[in-house]
């Protein structure tokens, strides 16, 4: 008999569902009691036969009153495409969750969340727990242009649901919805006008640096949930190292302190074969 | 009571990191040490760099066990010489591997002047052609990259060999009369894992390496039949899950050994926890230093 308890076994789930977020995101809901029990910012490794294994944010999705996993993807490269395209029915492969998760710190009166792209989809339900904690809570959700705004109705929905005790705002690259810019240059500026006990991100690497400098100019504690390219997840082949860290199993979120000491953070990542590469071309 | 000497390598303690286990950046193989380690082997280092296989790699089996086929992904030599170049800390075995003598040739001759203590030459990765096993199943070709590798540097070499289709003794006798200082045994062995929902092998290379508690008592067989033949520095490998492992190899003849796989299921601090095991077993029996226990069981 397979043992269900140990979630490092790959396990076949069926998708029960897809709903469609944008026209190049999707979320897949499938039965599974442990990605129910994860946490925001936790992962799972989702393997879609014959084609790749691939770390996936993990969430909950409720149909009625049941609770079911989901993962939600962006379509781009080969693996996310075809996860993308499964339909209700068809079987994954998931194993997982793995990482740590977001803390949310006792006495916390207010947050400011910054997260762009499928970054949002830990950063959605990290919010959905702040506000059911009473954290007074700001969403900044980023995104290239206007159609591509991730999980709009959905935070509304957690907004609406715990009596607006936070804010919503949003930033395009284009301008087309929101503030026109990045998301840390909107954060800077509800920062200036207004006092935050903690920053939360995650997203593309060079924006969560900008929040880090923010935190640090600030004086504000920041979360970031990292991505490093995974193979195992289970702290074993080391692919994912940054600096000393592993980010499957250290992370994937760090703070401030340990951000501080990650002198790659922001700077340069790890290819598939270990080599260095960096965010911004050494002279 | 647990340093030692091996082959011209002084180790603290005979707890090896085993090759492809999170070795591939100066700043883990430093925590590692800091961990415990008595020493580290990196990754399998090829004269270019290697992506690898694409993911799934690993599949974890019930029993502690894993098949991976990673496929050696690791940065080349040159990368590899520029990441270790501040290494002062930490004792470090570079593994290699390569198709011919000039692979050897190059990258000893690079990385001997870095902060290391010996070279592994792995000739027995399971599942990537024309490297590995395919030219450790050839006593010809062992014969010649083991004198190539020698003549390029004074540091000490070990073989890592595998059971494939040519008898570990015979590889392991090529490699020593070609100058080799010792055997490590053993890699993994080949294996699958198939899905018994979509019928799928798992492994994007469908074959992998196996690893953990399931090779222990064949990788025991190994290391007592190379002892027996040999009595010549061995690292035991395979499986070494706890202290009562770790002894186990050591009384059938290695002088040292690697633990791989345990990191997975215990975290690093598994090497912390077997060298205390370790002492304690000593204190119990009596033992000034880990060398009494080497090769012990076959007085019997
Ligand atoms: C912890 C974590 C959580 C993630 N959560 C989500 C999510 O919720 N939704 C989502 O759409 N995407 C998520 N991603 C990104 C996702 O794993 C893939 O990187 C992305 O889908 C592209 O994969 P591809 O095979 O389609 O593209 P490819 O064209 O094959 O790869 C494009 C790039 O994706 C990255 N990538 C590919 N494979 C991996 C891997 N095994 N590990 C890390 N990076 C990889 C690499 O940077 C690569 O250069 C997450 C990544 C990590 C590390
Ligand atoms: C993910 C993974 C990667 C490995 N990579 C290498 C490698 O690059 N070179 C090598 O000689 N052995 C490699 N091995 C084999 C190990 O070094 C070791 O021989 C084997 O895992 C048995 O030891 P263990 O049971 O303690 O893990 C690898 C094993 C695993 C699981
Ligand atoms: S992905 Fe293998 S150690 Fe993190």
């Amino acid at each position: 008999m397979v043992d269900h308890t140990n979630t490092d076994i790959l396990r076949s789930v069926q998708i029960e569902k897809v709903i469609v977020e944008t026209p190049s995101i999707r979320t897949i809901i499938f039965e599974d009691k442990h990605s129910v029990a994860s946490m925001p910012g936790q992962f799972l490794m989702v393997w879609i036969p014959q084609v790749e294994e691939l770390p996936m944010s993990v969430g909950i999705k409720s149909l009625g009153s049941h609770k079911f996993g989901a993962v939600t993807v962006r379509k781009y490269g080969p693996g996310s495409t075809a996860l993308y395209y499964k339909q209700g029915g068809e079987r994954i492969g998931i194993r997982g969750p793995y990482g740590n998760y977001f803390s949310i710190p006792k006495n916390l009166r207010n947050a400011l969340i910054i997260g762009g792209g499928t970054g949002l989809v830990p950063l959605v339900r990290l919010f959905g727990d702040l506000l059911h904690n009473h954290v007074n809570t700001t969403l900044i959700m980023g995104s290239r242009t206007r159609n591509e705004v991730l999980f709009e109705h959905k935070a509304q929905k957690i907004l609406t649901d715990n009596n607006r005790n936070g804010n919503i705002a949003f930033s395009t690259d284009d301008g087309t919805y929101g503030f026109k810019g990045s998301t840390v240059d909107l954060a800077e500026s509800i920062l200036l006008s207004k006092r935050f006990e903690m920053l939360y991100t995650c997203g593309p690497e060079l924006m969560m640096k900008g929040v880090q400098k923010l935190g640090e100019r600030f004086s504000i504690p920041v979360e970031a949930s990292l991505e490093r390219y995974m193979k195992c997840a289970i702290g074993i082949c080391g692919s994912c190292c940054i600096n000393d860290r592993l980010v499957c199993q250290d992370g994937t979120i760090f703070d401030s302190n340990r951000l501080r000491q990650l002198t790659e953070f922001g700077v340069s990542y790890r290819d598939k074969s270990g080599r260095l590469s960096y965010y911004i071309p050494q002279s | 009571m647990l340093n030692l000497e091996v082959a011209g390598m002084y180790l603290r303690n005979p707890i090896i990191l085993a090759s492809g286990f999170l070795g591939i950046s100066q700043a883990i193989f430093e925590r590692i040490y800091d961990e415990g380690a008595g020493a580290v082997v990196s990754k399998s280092i090829s004269r270019y760099p290697m992506e690898g296989y694409r993911n799934p790699t690993i599949v974890v089996l019930e029993n502690k066990s894993y098949i991976n086929a990673v496929g050696l992904s690791n940065p080349g030599y040159e990368a590899f010489s520029e990441e270790i170049k501040t290494n002062d800390k930490v004792p470090l075995i570079v593994s290699l591997v390569g198709s011919d003598p000039s692979d050897f040739e190059i990258m000893t001759r690079k990385l001997d002047g870095s902060g290391i203590i010996g070279f592994e030459i792995n000739l027995s990765c399971p599942h990537v052609q024309k490297l590995g096993l395919e030219v450790g199943d050839d006593p010809q070709m062992v014969k010649s990259i083991v004198e190539t590798t020698k003549s390029n540097t004074t540091k000490p070499v070990f073989v890592k060999v595998g059971v494939g289709s040519t008898n570990v003794l015979d590889i392991s006798q090529a490699a020593l009369n070609a100058g080799a200082d010792g055997i490590t045994a053993i890699n993994t062995i080949r294996a699958m894992k198939i899905s018994i929902d979509n019928f799928n092998p798992i492994l994007s290379n469908k074959v992998g390496g196996l690893s953990g508690p399931s090779i222990k008592p064949i990788a025991i067989r190994c290391v007592y039949e190379l002892w027996k033949k040999f009595k010549v520095p061995i690292f035991g490998c395979g499986g070494v899950s706890n202290w009562e492992d770790a002894v186990e190899f050591m009384i059938a003849g290695a002088a040292s050994f690697q633990v791989g796989t345990a990191i997975g299921f215990g975290g690093m601090s598994v090497f912390n926890s077997i060298s205390n095991g370790i002492v304690k077993y000593m204190e119990r029996k009596g033992y000034q230093s880990v060398k009494e226990l080497i090769g012990r069981s076959h007085k019997y």
